[in-house]
């Protein structure tokens, strides 16, 4: 695989200028759910402009880290099309409950990876595609039930079953919700990776 | 509780891509959806081995594996109701599945004879139609090092919210006296409870206009007559706009089934029915002889009402409904607000010449942007408001692009409107509240809260004299409130200002 460079609109886009694309998307989509859920406080939060949109990434320094080191792992899995869901628990600090669970579904097209040239689909078509699903996922809070409680959040990454676990990274259990409702929400294509989203909640017991 | 009924009204599964587009409308209630019953009626499908959503303690029990198969014995199956993106999902009931998980992997070492080759590549089928791909094969994983928490005494601050009962005053006295109590309460029934439709227009004449679904009402404020202006006959076409032209003589309507229709008021007569859009139009505003309408589309068109070929241009800015229209009161600007969250500010341009691009753009709402409003007294000001995933309030200088301001509101904008008569705004609120709030410029500090609508405001709109602003809700009412009421004195030298204008417009439609 010789190619290193991020595709460029004219060049079309290449395998790894696909898993670039699509590991800031999980960067951005992250922030934009921390803060619209309020998992950290709104103050700790500024203002980008990023696929023509103005997006809230957190400024607190080891939250920053934690999330850059996700996003460097995810795109060297994406460019090896061996990641196949990133899954963003949010739950409870008391008891540890499930809250709430952001599903990414990646589809890899494992051709990709035969020396083709770049796929013919331009970045802005992408970047639309991608600025509706973060649109999305900040309108859900018209339908996300409250988080009364302070929550933690948490990344699960699906890969296949041979990986290797690198350090820092343990093995995990799916933490699915008992008793959920599930939201689908739009997907966006690079040609290469396919991200499907999906928000499942606790459904609530009141009558 | 508000918070509950919020929650309650709220919560719904819903595969509808394009519901979930429409943030702004109360999704309704529907009956469980079958995968659902099938969950309730059959019990255990597939489930993630030994989780509850418990720490590490748990996962050292647990295999690398994320099994997918169910207990071969206990003769349960796999629900039949296979995953299609946005279809029936099936989701596994978890409280049931642990029990016979469990008792199969107590047993499952004694009788691995039990399942054949054949049911095992069934199984393996179904697991990765349910999942999309082969669960058996993949491995969770997970960044260890505790997740990061927020610092300690963070409480979400969405909880307080959505739950407020009263904002606190603003600590300083009023100083004038605000009516806390509407004027006087009409009834609006049928009015349709729709944020991105903008349903009521005063005009000049003191017409005020309101459009219950599909038909047209005036209402005169001083002789208090209703006159039904229009009614639509096609069945299910309902009114999604209406503006008054400036003398107030005509009035645009726009419908759901893309038409911009124009009526004379005097002679209760259509003048013209203009059709362009192929989506309902939303959001109407006039410069002069130029009609400008939104629709859900994201595209404005300009329509030149004295001419037969009406459609003299396209904006094309947006790319969901334009529900916020409104040029600027020199006619030099016309601002545009979309459920895309964006605003649009586009110069007025005249000559057909190639497309037209906006000279400002604001990306800052993260919310629909229906409350748009232009200050009457600084030049170049922009107010913006937006919907319930965004709250604030913006002030703008669309000549430099700069965010002159912005303010918490706690609740979603439908409307916004300058005061004539002081140096004021008065913007419209949803949940939780459902008040509008008098907010001092430039200060941005909160004058008066009226409350009294028992449900989210859709529109407000501005008596001629400036004095009154009413505001339409979905509780189905329409209160007038006497909140820009001015001193005596005072008025008496705005009316010696004022100058009755001649109108051009009278001579040039037929």
């Amino acid at each position: 695989m010789a190619q290193n460079q991020l595709g460029r609109e004219h060049q079309g886009i290449t395998l790894r200028g696909s898993a670039e694309l699509v590991a800031e998307f999980f960067s951005y989509g992250i922030n934009s759910i921390l803060y619209q859920r309020g998992i950290y406080p709104p103050e700790t939060f500024t203002r980008v402009q990023k696929y023509g949109l103005t997006l809230l990434v957190t400024t607190d320094s080891e939250l920053t880290n934690y999330l850059n080191n996700v996003t460097e792992q995810m795109k060297e899995w994406l460019y090896k099309c061996i990641v196949q869901r990133l899954v963003v628990v949010i739950s409870s600090i008391e008891n540890n409950e499930v809250l709430e669970r952001w599903q990414f579904d990646i589809e890899c097209d494992k051709t990709a990876k035969d020396d083709n040239g770049p796929r013919e689909k331009s970045q802005k078509a992408i970047q639309d595609e991608i600025r509706s699903v973060i649109r999305q996922i900040t309108a859900t809070v018209t339908f996300l039930p409250l988080l009364e409680s302070a929550c933690a959040f948490d990344l699960l990454i699906y890969t296949d079953k041979d990986l290797a676990v690198p350090e820092k990274w343990e093995e995990s259990g799916p933490q699915f919700i008992t008793n959920s409702e599930e939201v689908r929400l739009r997907s966006f294509t690079t040609t290469i990776h396919k991200v499907n989203t999906m928000v499942a909640y606790k459904r609530d017991s009141v009558p | 509780m508000a918070v509950v009924k919020w929650t309650m009204a709220q919560f719904l599964f819903e595969a509808d891509l394009q519901g979930l587009l429409k943030l702004d409308t109360p999704i309704p209630n529907a009956p469980p959806a079958r995968w659902q019953r099938k969950a309730k009626e059959s019990g255990p499908g597939p489930s993630p081995l030994g989780v509850s959503p418990m720490k590490p303690a748990n996962r050292s029990h647990s295999s690398s594996k994320t099994p997918s198969k169910t207990p071969g014995k206990s003769g349960s199956k796999i629900q039949s109701t296979p995953t299609r993106a946005g279809g029936d999902r099936y989701i596994p009931n978890r409280s049931t599945m642990q029990m016979d998980m469990a008792s199969f992997l107590l047993t499952k070492e004694n009788d691995p004879a039990e399942e054949s080759p054949t049911k095992k590549e069934q199984q393996k089928a179904w697991a990765v139609n349910l999942n999309g791909f082969d669960v058996e094969e993949a491995k969770i994983l997970r960044l260890s090092g505790k997740p990061q928490y927020a610092p300690e005494g963070y409480q979400n601050n969405l909880k307080v919210l959505y739950s407020q009962k009263m904002t606190p005053g603003s600590s300083r006295k009023n100083s004038r006296y605000v009516p806390s109590m509407p004027d006087r309460i009409l009834d609006a029934p049928e009015i349709r409870n729709d944020y991105y439709l903008n349903l009521i227009d005063w005009s000049s004449r003191n017409f005020l206009a309101v459009a219950l679904d599909n038909s047209v009402y005036l209402w005169n404020d001083v002789s208090g007559e209703i006159i039904q202006l229009l009614q639509i006959e096609h069945p299910d076409v309902y009114v999604s706009s209406l503006s008054w032209i400036k003398e107030g003589n005509y009035l645009a309507v726009g419908t759901s089934n893309a038409e911009v229709q124009l009526w004379d008021v005097q002679q209760q007569k259509r003048l013209r029915n203009m059709t362009s859009h192929c989506a309902r139009v939303g959001s109407l505003s006039w410069n002069s002889y130029i009609l400008s309408s939104g629709a859900r589309t994201g595209h404005i068109h300009h329509h030149d009402v004295r001419v037969a070929e009406h459609h003299v241009a396209t904006l094309a800015g947006h790319t969901q409904e334009v529900c916020g229209l409104e040029w600027s009161l020199d006619g030099r600007y016309l601002a545009s607000g979309g459920n895309d969250n964006l605003v649009n500010v586009w110069p007025c341009a005249q000559g057909g010449s190639g497309d037209i691009s906006p000279v400002q753009t604001f990306t800052q709402h993260q919310g629909a942007v229906k409350a748009v409003a232009w200050c009457p007294w600084q030049m170049n000001v922009l107010a913006t408001g937006g919907g319930t995933s965004d709250r604030h309030i913006r002030i703008w200088n669309v000549c430099s692009g700069a965010c002159l301001s912005s303010v918490d509101a706690h609740s979603q904008v439908c409307s916004i409107l300058w005061s004539t008569n002081y140096k004021e705004f008065i913007s419209g609120h949803g949940f939780a509240q459902n008040q509008l709030v008098i907010w001092k410029y430039p200060s941005m500090t909160k004058i008066a809260e009226l409350q009294g609508h028992t449900a989210r405001i859709l529109n407000l709109t501005m008596s001629p004299d400036g004095t009154t602003v009413a505001s339409a809700a979905a509780d189905e009412t329409l209160r007038l409130w006497r909140c820009f009421e001015m001193d005596p004195i005072k008025k008496k030298e705005k009316e010696k200002a004022n100058s009755a204008k001649p109108s051009i417009i009278h001579q040039s439609i037929r």
